[in-house]
């Protein structure tokens, strides 16, 4: 049995058959490459596979892809434009908010629900936020103060100094 | 000119990809005409195998080949690093086979694999597997392993005993614990951790019948060992023939060392079908059950002194779980890393350490961050406040009377530090250790505790303060010490880094370390900007496959720092030696007469007289105006076998809360002063310590593998395994002193256990002194509000 899903993905409408068990992280890195959105359990704790689903973070773990039909998703790989990175990105970059890189993609997403939420979070609130999202590398410090910080960008369209300098890429 | 960039906050090249969702993981990558494999696991801790049936399993939609271990032509996994280091002693040796073909020994052992079109097919198809066991009585304690009537695991190891090793005087211990004006007793247990990657581990196997080669994608920290081993004593193909590849390692923390069953699987698998690619991809509960755990040590501690502080002996007898049959070093961890270490950094004059290493019906116990040395740094740094309480003397004064003094160095500790082949001496070469104290102590205002405590009393709240003096060794290692024969790997241990210089003066690095996230394209790309005057933008560093890379012994242990980077440096300054040749001919100069400043060679006296890196680049690339016997290009590999280890100290204090109610714990504060010597990149040092401490703390209140009697794993996912999270904690307060290490030319030393090894004593320590009032003198961890509720109920009476 197929299953037919139509939804907006990064902006780009798709079409996809699946299996009825699919589920929507597996729509999206195994039917349209968008790899960027990871699993990293089973059981829905993690929180990698965060994605946006009509403007809502969503564990992609926790959603069949027919559910997603006529929904307008957002994953890791729509959040910059054609002016550059996301000011969470950014900040992640700035601030050293990742180390192996596998949550971040979750860890953004998850972060960027909070910022449309709410523009000036406390840390209290930060951490409360991404409760849903493990780090295993960062002990989650310098998440915290990247998120802080893009806050602020969103928030002034300022980014404070952070002392860290480009290194070329 | 460009801006040097060494010692700086440099933002980390990797994090443009990973920040973008561009990153590549083993289980992004798709290869053509790919298929999948799913393993069937155990779901008994000890059985008998008295068949599988897999017919049915065949005709199920998709399978394209299913698999037992009497398919499997291989031999068992490697086990590299036994106990060693006195003759004589045994090494009862039991290692996996791919899958297993008698019995199985833990839950989680794979008895079967399936190859299917997709995972989906694959893993329905492990259901319609029959596999008949004869259920066996199990046992998952390592001390009760060892005892009188408890099941047994393996012919070759009576009492379940993997090994009976011992370091140190144990008659002039015995001496000096029996003088001792105090002896303090405590058993320890030291739990077992799940280390938890946010990336499982995963691999594609690709077998190509026309050169008769295997490549495979592999999740690890080591691709070179991992293609010796396989090549060597796993599957009998010539290592030339192997090719390993490890692209972006989701972490690691040690899981990913090791030789694992999936990889002669999808080897095998990809062979049988001809040379389709396979698949594995290890889900969670899977790699609970599966992959290494941490840990895992019953100890007996006995602390002897004086009433003035001094502790004179240090008596230790640990049980160490290696689980149902052993992973690749798991019996180098409790013995080398951990008993040679056990004084940490104070100068006790006795220690002796037993280590029984155990078989039980667990999965296999490894290096999980820190290695040995948390275990460690927990035994003495508990024993430190035991023996101060039992004395009645201030905890940190205790630990300042009984310090490696700074000119105490070099220090050969007494259990043994100092063995290795030839005579070689491994020693304590550095250390600073009272100002790092100092400087926490003041930071968490250890001065004004007592008049906190009876603040956060009257808001219902027991305030415990506890610290954790650490000493590291990094570098693992010189190879005439670990490797030498019966105490390490039976391998050599240094580093290696090659340099490229284009025709258009570009750089390519290519290291035989593998960065699990560490930042290694960034550090490198710093050094090297320095050594070689040419911006970070100029540079590429490469690793992660055995194809293009020099041989590399890989990340862990801390080594990357102070191994790779001397590697690296020393291939600079080859480069930059034939630059500065070439130089000198292009000059119409003598060699010696030709200066050096970042990327400007020129003649001693007239800096205008010059030709630049990438202008050499260009000619000697070209070659046509080569001097006789000049070879073209500049192109440098260098190896680098580090003289000693390094050893970073300091000291962490944590402030914890424990609420009267509840038995909840709060870590309010931590602090950690840190010496790591100098710093390649300040910013990804502090990303490690937050790592590492985090790590730390979760052992000591939250995370614990938990197996019933019968071996079943309790904390089988992440639902029941409790992994920090970000609300639990506070912000960690870091700070510095800077000893260079003396071994390496930049003078670093290593950060990427530290953090984890400091952390688990500061805050158990912390937490029973907060139970003090309750007359408690020692809980094991993880100090649970359960756990800690119910000690408070039990004593309740001595309530001061």
């Amino acid at each position: 049995m197929v299953a037919h899903v139509s939804l907006t993905v990064n902006g780009k409408p798709r079409e996809v058959d699946v299996e009825p068990r699919r589920l929507l992280v597996q729509l999206l890195r195994e039917d349209l490459d968008l790899t960027g959105t990871h699993v990293g359990c089973d059981t829905s704790q993690c929180g990698a596979c965060t994605v946006h689903v009509d403007g809502k973070a969503v564990k992609s773990c926790t959603m069949l892809a027919v559910q997603a039909d006529g929904t307008t998703v957002t994953t890791i790989e729509g959040m910059a434009t054609a002016e550059g990175l996301h000011p969470l990105q950014a900040a992640f970059w700035e601030h050293h908010g990742l180390q192996c890189g596998f949550c971040t993609p979750g860890m953004i997403m998850a972060a960027a629900d909070l910022l449309a939420r709410t523009t000036e979070p406390t840390d209290a609130e930060i951490r409360h936020a991404i409760e849903g999202n493990f780090c295993r590398c960062t002990g989650y410090q310098n998440i915290v103060t990247a998120i802080r910080a893009a806050a602020v960008v969103m928030r002034t369209g300022v980014a404070a100094p952070s002392g860290a300098v480009q290194g070329g890429m | 000119m460009a801006i040097d960039m060494l010692g700086k906050r440099v933002k980390r090249v990797e994090d443009q990809r990973l920040i973008s969702g561009a990153g590549r993981y083993v289980d992004d990558i798709k290869l053509q005409s790919m298929a999948h494999c799913a393993i069937l696991r155990s779901p008994y801790a000890h059985a008998l195998i008295r068949g599988i049936d897999t017919s049915k399993a065949r005709l199920m939609p998709g399978v394209l080949d299913v698999m037992i271990g009497a398919d499997i032509p291989y031999n068992p996994l490697p086990m590299a690093w036994p106990a060693g280091g006195s003759a004589g002693l045994r090494n009862n040796v039991n290692t996996p086979r791919a899958l297993a073909t008698d019995s199985v020994k833990w839950t989680g052992e794979g008895v079967a694999a399936v190859i299917a079109e997709t995972p989906e097919q694959a893993l329905d198809a492990l259901e319609a597997i029959v596999v008949g066991y004869d259920p066996l009585p199990a046992v998952v304690d390592a001390e009760k392993a060892t005892l009188a009537g408890a099941p047994q695991l393996h012919e070759n190891a009576p009492n379940n005993i993997v090994f009976e090793w011992a370091v140190g005087d144990k008659a002039g211990t015995a001496a000096a614990v029996d003088a001792a004006d105090v002896v303090v007793r405590q058993r320890l247990v030291n739990q077992r951790l799940i280390p938890n990657p946010m990336e499982t581990r995963g691999d594609i196997g690709l077998y190509n019948p026309g050169t008769d080669e295997y490549t495979i994608w592999m999740s690890s920290q080591t691709p070179h060992i991992q293609r010796l081993l396989l090549a060597a004593f796993v599957m009998g193909v010539p290592e030339h023939k192997i090719r390993c590849i490890s692209p972006d390692v989701g972490g690691a923390f040690g899981t990913k060392i090791f030789t694992y069953a999936d990889y002669p699987i999808v080897l095998l698998a990809s062979k049988r079908l001809g040379g389709r690619p396979v698949k594995w991809i290890e889900g969670r509960r899977e790699n609970y059950q599966a992959t290494i755990h941490g840990r895992d040590h019953i100890t007996y501690l006995e602390v002897a002194g004086k009433r003035d502080g001094e502790v004179t002996a240090i008596r230790v007898k640990t049980f160490a779980n290696l689980g149902g049959r052993l992973s690749t070093i798991g019996p180098g961890i409790p013995t080398t890393l951990y008993a040679r270490v056990l004084s940490g950094c104070y100068r006790i004059p006795h220690v002796y350490a037993e280590v029984v290493g155990v078989y039980t019906n667990t999965v296999f116990v490894d290096a999980y961050r820190g290695a040995g040395r948390p275990e460690a740094t927990y035994v003495i740094e508990r024993a430190m406040d035991l023996f101060a309480n039992e004395i009645g003397m201030d905890r940190a004064e205790v630990r300042r009377r009984n310090f490696i003094a700074p000119e105490g160095f070099p220090y050969e500790n007494p259990s043994g530090l100092g063995t290795a082949s030839g005579g070689a001496k491994i020693y304590i070469d550095s250390g600073n250790y009272e100002p790092a104290m100092d400087k926490a102590l003041e930071m968490a205002g250890y001065a004004g505790i007592e008049k906190a405590k009876a603040a956060a009393r009257a808001r219902g709240k027991y305030l415990g303060i506890g610290q954790s003096s650490y000493l590291e060794v990094c570098g693992v290692a010189p190879s005439k010490w670990i490797g030498a024969v019966g105490e390490g790997w039976g391998a050599a241990m240094w580093e290696s880094a090659n340099i490229k210089v284009h025709l258009t003066g570009k750089v390519v690095i290519t290291m035989g370390t593998q960065p699990q996230g560490q930042g290694h394209e960034t550090t490198y790309a710093q050094i090297i900007g320095h050594e070689l005057g040419i911006p970070m933008e100029d540079i590429v560093v490469q690793h992660s496959d055995t194809q293009g890379t020099p041989f590399g012994y890989g990340s862990y242990g801390s080594r990357t720092s102070s191994v790779g980077s001397t590697a690296a440096i020393k291939a600079a300054a080859k480069i930059r030696e034939k630059a500065r040749r070439y130089a000198a001919h292009m000059l119409e100069a003598s060699v010696e007469d030709i200066e050096v400043e970042g990327a400007n060679y020129f003649v001693k006296g007239s800096p205008e007289v010059k030709k630049t890196f990438q202008e050499i680049a260009f000619a000697l690339d070209l070659a046509f105006d080569a001097p006789e016997g000049m070879e073209p290009y500049l192109d440098e590999t260098a190896y680098y076998d580090t003289p000693n280890c390094t050893w970073p100290f300091g000291t962490h204090v944590a402030l914890v809360e424990v609420d009267e109610a509840t038995g909840q714990v709060e870590l309010v504060r931590y602090v950690a002063v840190d010496d790591v010597g100098n710093k390649i990149n300040p910013m990804i040092v502090d990303g490690q310590l937050h790592g590492g401490i985090v790590q730390g703390v979760g052992q000591a209140l939250w995370e614990g593998a938990v197996y019933s009697d019968d071996g079943q794993l309790l904390s089988g996912s992440m639902l029941d395994y409790a992994i920090p999270r970000a609300s639990w904690l506070p912000t960690l307060e870091l700070d510095e002193t800077v000893t260079p290490s003396p071994v390496n030319p930049l003078g670093v030393k290593g950060v990427g256990e530290a953090g984890a090894i400091a952390s688990t004593a500061a805050v158990a320590n912390a937490v029973n002194d907060a139970l003090k009032p309750f007359g408690v003198k020692h809980l094991d961890m993880p100090l649970t509000p359960q756990v800690v509720w119910k000690a408070m109920q039990s004593t309740k009476g001595a309530q001061a």
